[in-house]
Parts: C-alpha cells; structure tokens; sequence
C-alpha cells in the first residue's frame, strides 16, 4: 500500500518540479475553483448549455479558450531548443523549401506471390465474418482485409446482435492485434523457450496427476461463453475428475446470474426488446455503453424509437449512481447513491401493487436535508403510474452492479407488468459455466494457500492485477511456490511476472474460436492472418490438456461443430456459417418462467451519513485489458472527455462542501487500504458519493498503459466489488494534471445566438417543428463565386441525428483506424493536440447537481463557403465539384490559417511527427487508401473521401450510379445508433436528403452563411408532463 | 577625374543584364533537372532479378497484357504476375535457361521474386488501372511502346503536370474500348480512319469527343479536383 502511495508522491513531486505550462503561458487554464465558480454564476447568468463547469462561469479563462484556435501552448515551442536556434533552423529549412520538390523518389520494391491465392486481388480488401469477444459476449463483426492484414473492422450488418454496429471496444482490438507490445514469445522464468519445449516440460507432471485423477490441476479462466472451449475444458474434466476449472473477471456479471437464481431458482439471460417499450426505467443499468452485454443492438432499438418523425417516441426514466450515456439520454434522471437504488426499487414496487393508492414512501435513508427528497418522490409516483399505463409495453432494466435482490425485484415488477414475454424474454445463460466468480476464485486462494494446488493454468485475464485485494490473489501465487504455474495472455503482465511459463496467447484475429452473443447466437472466429508471434490460443493449450495431442485451433472448433452438426451436408454447413458470420439454429428460444415470489429480503441498509465509493469499468480501458491501447487511452470518455487517466468522480455539490477543486490530489481510504488519486467535479454525480474507475495504474501493461492513472483495484475487495460506504476521504496535498478534451475545440457563439444544441420536448416540437431552424441569410449574400451544385450528379452530405446519437465514441475509433489517425500521448492532449478528426461535444443544461446533457458529434462541416480555403496561401484546401472541402497534404506547408479561420475548430495539425512510421506493425496496419500524414501538415475529417472515389469507380465500371445504400463513411458504418447518415443530397430520395427535408434539421453557426453540408436533426425529448418542472 | 574607364559602362551593363540572364537560366536548368529522367527515371530500365523482356513476350508472342496484369480491369493496380504465372510456360519451354534459374528457384523454395517497380507514384497519389481501361485510355498511351521494350521502363514522367495534360483534356487520347490493349493502335487519321458505331472517323478530336460522351466522361472540372488523385 505504502508503494501504491509513496508512487503517486513521486508522481505528483515529478509533476511539482517540473515547469508548470501555466508559468510557461500565462493565461493557460486554471484549475477550477468551485467557489469562485459559484459565485460568479451567481453573479452573473451563464450560458444555458455548457460543456465544462468553467465554461458556466464564464472564466476569463475559459473566454480565452474561446478565441483561441488550438488552446494556449499547442503553438508555442516549449521543448529544450531554444526559440532562437529553432528560429535558425526554420529560416535554413525555409531556404532549402524550394527544392524539396527535387528529391528523387527511392526505388521501391515490388513483391508478387508465387501462387496468388483465387480470391485475391491485389488493390481491393476483402471481408470476413468474425467476432469480438467481451467479457464472453461477442460482438459479431466483418473485418476488411488488405492482402490478409486486417484494417479495419465493421460490424456484420446481417447479424441480429450486431445491424452493422460496433461498439469502442470491437474497433480498437484492431490496434490490440498490432500492438508491439504484446507478448511475442514463451518464456520459462523470464528466458525464451518453444511451444515444443512447453509441452514437453508439462508432460511428467500431467502424467503425474492422472494417477490421483488431477486432484491438484486448476484451470483459472475468464467468461468462457465458447461452446466449443467449455466442451474442452469439461473433456480436461472428464480426464482428470478431481481436477477443478475456476471463472473469474473483475468485470462479471454474477449479481445479474444470482439475482436470476433468487427470482427463478435458475440463472437465466434477460434479453430486452427495446423497439417494443413505450417506457424504460433503468435501474443505475448503462446498457446504452460498450460493455453492456448487446448494447449494439439495444442502442439501435432504442434510436429507433427516439425519433419523432417516425411515430410515438418511447420514454426513459434513469436513476443512476454514476453519470452516464444513459442518464444523458433520460427523459428524466435521478442521481441516486447506487445503495439507494434498491429502496427506489421497493419504494416502486410498493407505489405500484398500491394499485393507485397514495402510500407513503420510504425514500433513501430518512435525511431531511436531502436534496433530492422531493425529486425523489414525484419520480417513483410518476414513473409507477407511467408503467401501469404501459403495462406490456415497458421495461425495467437493472445495472449489472446492482446487487442480486434488485434485479430480483426487477423481475418481478416485469412480469406483473406482463412484459416477459413482449418487451423482456429469457433465455439459458450465456455464459457456459454461470458460476459465482467471486466465489470461484475465493476457493482457488484457499486451495493455492492450503498447498493443494500442484498446477496452475491460467488461461487469459489478469488476476494479479484485477482480482478482489482482500483474497492477496498475486501473493498467494507468490508465496505458495505452487510447482507448476502457466500464465496464457496477450501481455507480459502483472499475472505473467509470477508465473514461471507464459505463453503468449494468439489474438481473437490470429485464431480460430466460437462465441454466443447476447441473444445466444454462435459466431465463428476465423483467423484474419496468422498468428504475428506463433501464439497459441486457449482451444490450443486446452486440446492438450485434454489429451489430443497437438490440435490446432481448426482442428478443435471444426471437430465441436461437426459432432454438433454431422452428416455429410457438414462442408456446406461449415461454409455457410463462416460466410455469413454465425450458426444458424444457435438462437436461444425464449423460456417462459415465473418468478416464484415477488417479496425478496432487504441486502443492503443505507446509510445517508456515510460516503459511498462506486466502482465501475471504464468506458475506454475496461478492467484493465485495454490499457495498452493508444485509440481507447486517448478517446475522451462520454462524460468527463478525460484521456489518459481515471480521476475520482465527485459531485459539485460535494466537492464544495469538502473545498475540493479539480485535479486536487485525494487519499481515498477503505478497509485500511489506501489510495491516492486525483479528482474530477463530474455535474450529475450524486452527493455522498463518488465513483471511482478500474483498469489504471497497471505496473506492466506497455508503452501506453503502464503508469497512466491510479489503480483502484485496492480499494475493491469480494464482499462488495460493486459499490460500498465508509470510504474515507482526505486532502493528500497537491495537484495532478488531467487531460481533458472537455472546453477544447469550443465553438465561439455569439451573445444572443442559438447554441449549438438544440433540443425541445416533443409537444414543443409538434406545436413548433421549425424551433432549430435559423434564419440563414440570403444565399447570394456572399463574397464566395457561387457553383452550380445542382447541375452535379453527387452532391455530398451528412445528417447527424443528436435524437438518436448515444455519445458512445464508437464513430471516433471507427474515424481513426480508417483514416490513419495518429495517436499523440497524454502530453500532447493536455496542450490541446490530439488528433481526432471527429469530436463527440457533451453539453450540459441547468441545475449542476443534476443537469440534462446532450450529445453532438462534430466532423469537418464541409462548408459550401468555407472560411479555411480562401486564406489558404497555398491552395492546400480547395473545393471538389461535390461539394467536398479537399485537404491536399502534399500542398500543406503548415501555416495553420485555415484552422484559424475554422468556425468549428475542426481542423487538426501535426505539430510534431506523431506517427509511428517506425514500428512495422503499424506499418501492416494501416489503411492503404488513405496517404500516411506527416510533421507540419494539418488534416481534418475528407467524407471519407477514398470510400467515395472508390465506390464511384465502380459504379461508373458498371454504368450506373452509386445506390444509396451502398456508400457510408466509417463513422456512419459502425455507428451503432444509425445517428449519422451520409449521402447525396442531389437525389431527392436518399436517406439524407430525406433527413435533411426534416423540420428539426439546422445547420451548426448557420448564421455565418458558411452553408455547412453536415446539418443536425435537432434533439427532441419526451418528457412526463407530470414530472416536468 | 575619371576613375573607371569607360568600358565599365558596358562592362556594367553587361554584368546587370548578365545576371538576370544569368538566374533565368539557372532556374531553367532546375526546371530541366526537375523534370529529367535523373528525377523521373522516364525512360530508364531499372535493375531487375531477370531481365524480363516485354519486347519478347508481347511482341513476338502476342501475349495479352491481362495474362499477366490479371487485375487491371477490376483494381487500382494492375498486378505483377505470381511465379506461378511465369512457370505455366516455363516449366515446358526453356527449362534449363541460367537465366530463368531465379524464377524457378522462386517456385521451388516459395519466396517472391522482388522486382523493382518501374511505373512508381508517390505514395500521396491514389491511381486507379481500372477507372481508366473502362473509360479507353490505352495501355502504351501512358506505358508506351511496351511491345518494344526488351526491359522495363516508364516511358512518361509520371509527373503532376503529365497526368494534368491529359485530366484537362481526356478527348486526345481516347480510343474504343476494344482497342485499349492495342499496343499497335493508331489514332485515326485521312489514311486510316476508324468506324465506330457505323459513323467513320478520320481524326482524333472528333472521336475522343464523341468518346467522352459515349463513355459519360465526368467533366474536366470533376477530373482535375484535387480528391480525384489525393486522399
């Protein structure tokens, strides 16, 4: 613990010592003082939305922001050299610019295959079915491939899991695969050693154990929801009886599976028809997140029925502890500490079997002096009385953290509400061994510490890392010199340290496997290219355990499915599900269940007085397992926009009244265990309580993750892994710079102007449905000399939707692996260089404590009048005939006017060469139709212009025009949401054009005649007329 | 007194004017350089693992382009032949030749032939063989006279200006589609007129215009847009 501490100390010393950018730049961002800030919203009246607390106040600070093009220090020079000897240098470069264009081009190499395999052909990608696997729920995908290197994947629109959505996390396990970092050998106590050589060392002592029928095998997993791996690892069972196979990841869903016990006496999957509830209530449930098993797909029902234009919009209600891309989307929101959501739940319950009767409710604790009392109240009446007139039609949703008893109660009121059945189904789990995890691996410490482990496999996960602190998981594999412990990951990680073998696992895209989706369906991963470092996969290593000598991946998941399915129909079969991406016939039918009772016992006892600590995955690194990542390291997370790190969630009310300002460094103390880390005022966070996240503060993750934030696994112990109270919090002293995206790239609004999002509530829509539009001003008032677009067979635009849009960020990993997007480091972020040519802006209105929020993605608008390309000196930005704003790199000398002059700050500039053009494995990663950029060249989002040149090749090829429904950008592909739709807005019948002929379509700064081709479908809310105050 | 004699004047003169002349002639040498095959290689055979000959094979032997650049109608890149493609023929004719050894070594051992790309854009420019096949641009109208090369070589510069010379004007090289792998194509002239679509043609303008037609060429503005070859 005193390790844990003393690093941080070093940490924030370091961070003290070094010149602060705020000495550097005057003028650079303050912390932000929550007093100061009060007082002057009370001083003055802030804007109506905000995207950072400071923005609500209205700082000078943030005012600079405002004005400025990239924030202050992204343009200064503040490395070792001095501004006069890079003043030289830049004047010696100046004078040789001129010849630049004489270098004479390398020769370049040109390699066929000897026997090219039928299918390819060289220049144009390939697709293969496959699927992602989270936490043993597969996301199904189709991945292009270039030559047999995977670049970029997609999500296969024919499967009912996926509609062509992907979630953050399916789209950077392409980078996973690349990562130089990843474990590329086996080793035997650190010295390299062949699969051969693993083999035969394991031999003796598996033959040794057959003689007392494996009593001292473990096997640790993670999930295992592969029907083909669970039937291997019961034939290890089967061979060795007594040997035992344990389950456990930080991130499970056991509260889910126990509360499935409690109501039906078995553990089921509820699975939600989201398209069918005119009324959602989430219990503290994000399950419009990655991570959230079928959230794909539930995000895409659930769009589907926000939409005004298409019928009655649904209603969510959202109590949720932690704020969240669910609470942004609620029609009504309560911030309640997650101990207080089942007495919500109860007090529910009870309004609700009261058949209308007023009763009296019992509300969080008996504290007066709560705030939200009243809120309180009105909401579980109201939302009682809005179920029972959507009974059949209405869904309540519980979080995974929530423990047993309210996902309990939660079926309960479902099936009074007789929704199973319509709107809720259930089905086998999909987990093939739906144990208690936390259980499984207290027994294995126990074993390992009673000496009654004599082989230890541990295939995937990290639990030196991530499993609960009070079981010492990593010192009992320490201490307990179990002879034989075999380590098979991805990484070199904490877990591979302390065992003598690791093998280095293959990636989901190097091998061969099987894995159900939500809704049970079996997917088939095939291999995209073979295994980079020789890895092995799980199938691999438990074929031999199993006794089958040495079967590869192939041999194993084709072996399953043919006793599966045989006949000598089997090839066709095998064929068929490969192409299209899963197995027919593997759906789980629906079960008709009933819960045995509706009255389950209280499990946790509120306590109002003391602060609760909630701990929760994170939306870019998961557990931990992402942490290598630089896509999700430096995505900014949908609420706080936080890149790099995982500060302490606090609400500002809180934060107040504890003088806590942001970046403040904090000990949180829990159970004598201790950690220091910064906070972060989150708007929205209930009071008396925080939230901190996993997956930081790994010791050996790589180049990326090692080091980056604070670990909060040991504050985390296995009787309350979800949330608990008590957690003492104290001021440590000192500071921790965050980076954050939040009040960067900020849209300068005139006073008096519309703000950038705009949203009304659906009556205010029926009775106004022009309420977003501006007045534009006259299209011939302008300088710019007018093109005759109409007489253009393709006319490019885009329609977001911020109705639909669920601040997910899946657009932005989509937007970066096709594009060749740069990853920069959390340095860079801080001064505002990150390069993402697509930004998600949350927005914040009203009350701090529990604002409403929105979401808006901004890419290139693609102006018809662009501002950047008339002060360009170079013609580097030029317009296409289409209406595309062009962004020539080998033209770009950098002089950074054009994002001057961007209205919406969408421009990026390679400050500093930010590619990796080194590694060879990006090299292979890369997308080949999109130009690799270097230093001093800026960028911004094309339309994706290579996927429209080459779907316009092809259409002229076949003498027709390019179909609707052929052409996406990456962002629209694998938007889970549908939010965003590009088109041709010549065509009267596309989808955009259709969009954009929407009332509630307008045009962001619309006002400045820019007449930008990205337009927004207005947000429109669906608000309970009783609860609206 | 006079200090300079008076031939300075001229001297003076000659040197002012000297100088002038004197720049323009080193940015005209810089302009040459530029576009010389020292830079462009145009024209220059590059070393290769076997002196495969063009010449023999498409000119002697009438191979079709397609044999070998299988991909050409259908992608951006034409495709560089597999050693298989070369041992269709090789494993029956000219199997002890010294020089064919590395190709059957290729085949042998299964490692690539590494030939040395000799039509070579800079990697920020996106061509695309296809495109320009289906709307009749010829082969040797870029690649030249490949039926007579005994090596490769890019016959063009490949610079900017040179594929601009033709995007600003596409209707002077285009011909019938079924002859765009013609390597003996000739534009039509008085003494060989061309007949397509039963209407005679006897020069090229009229022809490459109606072809721009038939073919729904996108207009001059579309092709020369800076998206056209960037990304």
């Amino acid at each position: 613990m005193d390790a844990r501490h003393s690093r941080a100390k070093t940490l924030m010393e370091e961070e003290n010592k070094k010149p602060h950018r705020e000495e550097v730049c005057p003028g650079k961002k303050d912390k932000l003082d929550l007093k100061a800030v009060s007082a002057q919203i009370a001083a003055t009246k802030g804007p109506e939305y905000w995207r950072s607390l400071e923005e609500l106040a209205g700082t000078p600070e943030f005012q600079e922001m405002l004005h400025r093009e990239f924030p202050k220090g992204a343009s200064e020079w503040l490395d070792a050299v001095s501004r006069r000897g890079f003043l030289k240098l830049m004047g010696a470069s100046l004078a040789m610019a001129g010849m630049t264009a004489c270098t004479k081009q390398p020769m370049e190499p040109i390699v066929p295959y000897v026997r090219q395999p039928e299918e390819v052909i060289p220049g144009r990608p390939l697709f293969f079915a496959s699927a992602f696997t989270l936490s043993g729920y597969a996301t199904p995908i189709m991945v292009e491939s270039h030559l047999y290197r995977p670049t970029k994947i997609e999500g296969n629109d024919q499967h009912p899991a996926s509609l062509g959505g992907t979630d953050v996390f399916t789209q950077a396990s392409l980078l996973e695969m690349y990562d130089p970092d990843r474990s590329q050998t086996i080793t035997y106590l650190g010295d390299v050693r062949t699969w051969g050589g693993f083999l035969d060392a394991i031999r003796g002592p598996l033959n040794a154990q057959k003689a007392v029928q494996g009593a001292g095998i473990r096997i640790l997993t993670r999930t295992v929801s592969s029907p083909a791996l669970a039937d291997q690892l019961r034939s290890v069972l089967k061979l060795y009886p007594q040997a035992k196979w344990h389950v456990y990841e930080p991130v499970n869903r056991e509260n889910v599976l126990e509360g499935a016990k409690l109501a039906f006496g078995q553990p089921v999957e509820t699975l939600y028809k989201l398209e069918n509830a005119d009324v959602i209530v989430s219990l503290d449930a994000d399950f419009l997140c990655a991570g959230f098993p079928g959230n794909t797909r539930y995000i895409r029902d659930f769009a589907k029925r926000r939409n005004p234009d298409a019928g009655n919009m649904s209603r969510l209600y959202v109590v949720e502890s932690t704020p969240s891309s669910t609470g942004v989307k609620a029609d009504h929101r309560l911030p309640l500490r997650a101990i207080d959501v089942e007495v919500f739940a109860r007090d529910l319950q009870r309004h609700w079997e009261a058949k209308g009767d007023v009763i009296a409710l019992t509300g969080p604790g008996s504290d007066a002096a709560w705030a939200y009392k009243h809120e309180y109240m009105e909401m579980v009446s109201s939302v009682a009385k809005d179920l029972k007139a959507h009974s059949g039609s209405s869904i309540i949703i519980v979080g995974d953290h929530q423990p047993p008893v309210v996902h309990a109660l939660a079926h309960a009121i479902n099936q009074a509400l007789g929704n199973v059945g319509k709107t809720v189904f259930y089905t086998d789990p999909v987990d093939a061994n739906p144990i208690n995890q936390t259980e499984s691996i207290k027994d294995l410490v126990a074993e390992m510490r009673a000496g009654k482990v004599d082989m230890l496999f541990i295939i995937g996960g990290n639990p030196a890392y991530d499993a609960p602190v009070d079981l010492g998981f990593a010192d009992a594999l320490k201490t307990t010199n179990i002879p034989m412990r075999v380590h098979l990951g991805l990484y070199q990680d904490e877990t591979a340290e302390l065992c003598q073998w690791h093998l280095n696992e293959a990636h989901y895209l190097e091998s061969w496997g099987d894995i159900r989706a939500y809704d049970g369906t079996v997917s088939i991963v095939q291999p995209l290219i073979a295994p980079l470092y020789s890895g092995k996969s799980a199938y691999e290593l438990t074929a031999f355990l199993a006794g089958q000598a040495e079967a590869s991946g192939h041999e194993v998941v084709q072996g399953y499915w043919k006793k599966q399915h045989p006949g000598a129909d089997f090839d066709a079969f095998w064929r068929k599900s490969l192409h299209d991406g899963w197995i027919a016939g593997t759906t789980f039918t629906p079960k008709s269940i009933n819960p045995k009772t509706a009255n389950f016992p209280p499990s946790t006892a509120s306590d109002a007085k003391s602060i609760e600590i909630n701990f929760r995955r994170d939306p870019s690194v998961y557990d931990g397992c992402f942490s290598n990542n630089g896509w999700l390291q430096e995505l900014p997370k949908p609420m706080s926009k936080m890149t790099w790190d995982n500060p302490v969630f606090i609400g500002p009310a809180m934060a107040a009244r504890m003088g806590l300002k942001t970046e403040d460094l904090v000990t949180l103390e829990l159970n004598g265990k201790k950690v220091t880390a910064p906070i972060w005022i989150q708007a929205g966070h209930p009071d008396n309580s925080i939230t901190v996240f996993l997956g930081y503060g790994r010791r050996r993750a790589g180049r990326a993750g090692t080091g980056a934030g604070f670990d909060m696994y040991p504050l985390r112990s296995s009787a309350t892994p979800w949330f608990t109270t008590g957690v003492n919090i104290a001021k440590a002293g000192g500071t921790y710079k965050l980076a954050t995206t939040q009040g960067y790239q900020t849209m300068d609004t005139p006073v008096g102007a519309r703000p950038q999002v705009r949203t009304a509530s659906v009556d205010e829509y029926r009775k106004e449905p022009e309420f977003a539009k501006d007045e534009e001003p006259p299209k011939e008032l302008t300088l710019y000399k007018p093109y005759p677009y109409e007489k253009e067979a393709y006319v490019w635009g885009m329609a977001i939707d911020l109705d639909a849009c669920v601040g997910c960020n899946n657009c932005i990993v989509a937007c970066q692996a096709e594009n060749n997007i740069p990853v920069v480091g959390k340095e860079q972020v801080v001064i505002g260089r990150h390069m993402h040519w697509l930004r998600v802006d949350t927005y914040y209105q009203g009350d701090r404590d529990n604002p409403k929020a929105y979401f808006q993605p901004v890419p290139c608008q693609q102006c018809e009048n662009a501002p950047c390309e008339v002060v360009c000196p170079v013609g580097a930005t030029v317009h296409s005939t289409e209406g595309l704003n062009d962004m020539v790199y080998n033209r770009c000398v950098g002089t950074r006017y054009c994002s001057n002059n961007c209205p919406y700050k969408v421009r990026r500039f390679n400050f500093l060469l930010f590619q990796d053009w080194e590694t060879p494995q990006y090299k292979m990663m890369r997308n080949p139709d999109v130009t690799v950029r270097s230093r001093g060249v800026m960028e911004k989002c094309t339309y994706c212009v290579q996927r429209i040149t080459q779907h316009r090749i092809d259409s002229e090829r076949e003498d027709r025009k390019i179909q609707d429904s052929e052409l996406q950008t990456a962002c629209q592909q694998s938007c889970p949401a549908n939010a965003i739709v590009f088109g041709n807005i010549n065509d009267p019948n596309s989808q955009v054009s259709k969009l954009k002929g929407v009332p509630r379509n307008y045009g962001l700064l619309a006002d400045l005649n820019t007449r930008p081709r990205t337009t927004y479908l207005a947000e429109i809310r669906n608000p309970n007329s009783e609860l609206q105050s | 007194m006079q200090i300079f004699h008076r031939s300075t004047n001229t001297i003076s003169r000659a040197t002012i004017y000297g100088a002038v002349f004197l720049v323009g002639v080193l940015l005209w040498a810089v302009l040459e350089l530029q576009r010389s095959p020292y830079i462009t290689y145009a024209k220059v055979a590059r070393p290769q693992p076997v002196p495969f000959s063009h010449q023999h094979h498409v000119g002697g032997l009438g191979i079709d382009c397609r044999y070998c650049h299988t991909s050409v109608e259908n992608s951006s890149f034409a495709g560089i032949p597999p050693t298989k493609t070369c041992m269709n023929c090789h494993s029956q004719i000219w199997l002890g030749a010294p020089l064919l050894e590395p190709v059957r070594e290729s085949f042998r051992s299964g490692k690539s032939l590494v030939w040395t790309r000799a039509n070579d854009l800079p990697d920020f420019v996106y061509f695309d063989h296809s495109i320009h096949i289906n709307k009749g641009v010829g082969c040797n109208t870029c690649h030249g006279p490949v039926d007579r090369m005994p090596l490769m070589f890019n016959y063009a510069s490949l610079q900017m200006e040179w594929c601009l010379d033709c995007h600003r004007d596409p209707a002077k090289n285009l011909r019938p589609r079924d002859q765009v792998f013609n390597m003996r194509y000739e534009q039509p002239s008085n003494d060989k007129p061309l007949m397509l679509d039963g209407k005679l043609y006897t020069d090229q303008l009229s022809l490459g215009t109606d072809l721009v037609k038939k073919y729904n060429l996108r207009t001059v503005t579309d092709i020369t847009s800076c998206s056209t070859c960037h990304r």
